[in-house]
């Protein structure tokens, strides 16, 4: 079992940061205020914890019966297609991720299926609560339409069930939805809190004390996703087979690759290098590396390289080709387009900057 | 629970706040027992399904209500066939003839279709000749909130009525009588951030003020509004574009990467153009920064990547700024 799973804590009172947060919801499941429970909305980046959060939620909600999960597919045939859809159940939520078929079947969904579990799905009658709560994730890439679909269900439905949304960015979820809930914002922890985590966690396993210089550049490096922090303690602790201060944590293998594209960029600007890098875009895009986030990386690692001057024009572009990614089909004329781009401005820079030092020597 | 959006719904048309041109036209539609086809348009939270709801309510009285009355909205599945066989088979049906003494209860049925801007536009041609042939039995009301989204043949065979923002006072009112109603006391600096938030949108304002009565209970105050509603403090924004001043490529990177963070939403920091204009600078530099906002709302609501979208973003404001 992963650190990261092992170690998540599974109640309210285990909660290490963000403890404004974990006090609305002790208030929220409390015995008193439980009956009054509405619709829920958790933003916030990933490996900020938003799930670790909901399922304590649900555990001091419904007892430790809802950890006992079942991963269920089934098919539902539309009108004009048949999709596959995941539930994870316990008895008493269900939960799905239904902007997995896509913007244009993901209404359907919500129509149809989602329409379904809050009608049906009575939580078993033991349950001191007379409702279920049905888990909605990354309602933020469902499409508008998709979204809509959800308005009237969820005010309909309120005596039998509770929604409960997960989104990274709260701004993607239209406002009728948001209106309709409580928003509650999980912020990344600190890199303090991060160093907190890593210390303990390294102390658990390990019984020995975790340098705090490791500590810290860990959680330098993690950008404050404790996911990520806890994956790299331990592929670093599995690699080196202790972590100390002089172990370099392992960054991910795609990371290190986009790093080796961002240098070939800037090394030499010629066709020739153009077409070495379209095959490492190939390779990346090949072992199922999301495309944004590789033009992403790509553009934070040129930023890290270039000069102040520069920043704002290769910003300019990266954001530019992102865009015109997510409109368009095929990432890899998007890719290629950005890292053309790149060299263009790079070396244009670099004759203004000769000609500057010319001149100055003249 | 019940939401108090639905608890303290008006059950008449006669309780619909602040809407008074639409309710005076729509009583002595009532009074006269005759109605034409109705499209209400308008931002959300106004109150367009309330007063169809209310005026439906006055019109067939409770028993007659399910009878007379097809409630269709996007949650519900309304494509062409649906159209086509549901609502045009419920619209082509000849009304009973019973009737309850202290309703006016005219002879014809109401079919609304809310949020009506989600329908294709074949389902909205398919519509038009069963509105025309139905009308001896049957009128059509269409909810929605942007009335170009309606096909102009629809929208010439009804009466239109447009929904305004609520107004502050009304606003204000409704809310007090409300938390009067489930017994507590609101404070000013609640009632203030629930105008400010709400900006108009009444049901907004009533569902979050909820929301943070079940979360904090009487000690509520305003800063809990603004935590529980997905905005983004001032705070934050006067903090951003202050890091802009420094001129510095690094401080606004890690400034932009603690907000994504920390979770705010992205795209409110657009409002502080609008809403901050007293940073002194020229209408140039202004200008600048509106284009390079609008460019990225559209990218953002593109599904772009926040966090290059909004580093371009901040980093044109840090230009503007310098050079204003």
């Amino acid at each position: 079992m992963l650190w990261v799973d092992k170690y998540r804590p599974v109640q309210l009172d285990k909660l290490t940061y963000n403890d404004g947060l974990t006090q609305q919801l002790k208030r929220i499941s409390a015995k008193e205020n439980v009956q009054n429970m509405c619709h829920l909305l958790f933003y916030g980046p990933p490996g900020a914890g938003k799930k670790t959060r909901i399922m304590a939620l649900l555990r001091e909600i419904y007892g430790p019966g809802v950890e006992k999960l079942k991963v269920e597919i089934k098919n539902f045939k539309f009108k004009s297609s048949s999709v596959d859809i995941t539930f994870i159940t316990s008895n008493y939520h269900v939960e799905i991720n239904p902007s997995d078929v896509g913007p244009y079947r993901d209404r359907d969904v919500a129509q149809e299926v989602i329409k379904e579990i809050a009608q049906s799905h009575a939580p078993s009658n033991s349950a001191a609560v007379q409702f279920k709560i049905v888990l909605l994730n990354e309602v933020d890439k469902m499409s508008r339409d998709g979204q809509a679909a959800l308005r009237r269900t969820m005010e309909k439905y309120t005596s039998a069930c509770r929604f409960v949304l997960v989104c990274n960015n709260a701004s993607k979820v239209i406002e009728p939805l948001r209106s309709r809930c409580i928003c509650l914002r999980v912020p990344a922890p600190r890199d303090k809190e991060v160093e907190e985590i890593l210390c303990n966690v390294y102390r658990k396993e390990v019984k020995k004390e975790l340098p705090v210089e490791a500590a810290t550049k860990i959680s330098n490096m993690s950008n404050r996703n404790l996911r990520k922090a806890l994956l790299m303690l331990e592929s670093t602790y599995v690699k080196f087979g202790v972590v100390d201060e002089s172990s370099q944590p392992q960054l991910a293998d795609w990371e290190v690759y986009v790093g080796m594209i961002a240098h070939n960029i800037l090394e030499d600007q010629s066709p020739k290098k153009l077409l070495e890098i379209r095959g490492q875009f190939y390779e990346l895009l090949a072992s199922c590396i999301p495309p944004e986030l590789i033009l992403q990386k790509l553009a934070l690692e040129l930023l890290r390289k270039l000069d102040d001057s520069v920043k704002v024009d290769i910003l300019q572009n990266a954001a530019f080709f992102e865009h015109r990614l997510q409109l368009g089909s095929k990432p890899i004329f998007h890719l290629e387009a950005f890292a053309a781009k790149a060299m263009v401005i790079y070396k244009k820079w670099s004759i203004e900057f000769m000609e500057m030092c010319d001149e100055m020597d003249d | 629970m019940v939401p108090w959006v639905e608890q303290h719904r008006p059950s008449s048309i006669a309780q619909v706040a602040h809407q008074r041109h639409v309710v005076a036209t729509l009583s002595s539609a009532v009074e006269s027992g005759n109605l034409p086809h109705l499209l209400f348009y308008g931002p959300p939270g106004t109150g367009k399904t309330s007063t169809i709801l209310a005026l439906a309510k006055d019109l067939y009285g409770p028993e007659l209500y399910k009878s007379r009355v097809l409630e269709l909205n996007a949650s519900d599945e309304r494509g062409i066939d649906v159209v086509r066989n549901k609502i045009k088979h419920f619209a082509s049906l000849a009304v009973s003839s019973s009737k309850s003494s202290s309703y006016p209860c005219p002879p014809f049925k109401l079919v609304i279709l809310d949020e009506a801007d989600c329908m294709t536009t074949d389902a909205q041609s398919a519509l038009r000749r069963t509105m025309e042939t139905c009308t001896r039995v049957t009128r059509f009301c269409i909810i929605c909130n942007y009335v170009s989204r309606i096909i102009s043949p629809i929208a010439s065979r009804c009466a239109k009525f447009r929904f305004q923002p609520v107004s502050t006072e009304v606003m204000l009112e409704r809310l007090n009588m409300i938390a009067d109603k489930e017994g507590f006391q609101l404070p000013s600096d609640v009632t203030d951030a629930l105008v400010n938030i709400s900006g108009g949108d009444l049901r907004r304002a009533i569902t979050m003020m909820q929301n943070t009565y079940i979360l904090h209970g009487n000690s509520m105050k305003g800063q809990d509004i603004i935590e529980n509603a997905a905005t983004i403090p001032d705070s934050v924004i006067l903090d951003l574009v202050n890091s802009c001043k420094y001129n510095s490529f690094e401080k606004i990177q890690s400034k932009v990467n603690d907000i994504i963070a920390d979770g705010y939403p992205a795209n409110q920091i657009h409002d502080w153009v609008m809403s901050k204009e007293a940073f002194g600078i020229s209408a140039k530099s202004k200008s600048i920064i509106c284009k390079a906002l609008g460019t990225t709302d559209m990218r953002l609501t593109d599904g772009s990547d926040v966090t290059l979208s909004l580093l371009h973003l901040v980093s044109v404001i840090m230009q503007a700024l310098q050079t204003s």
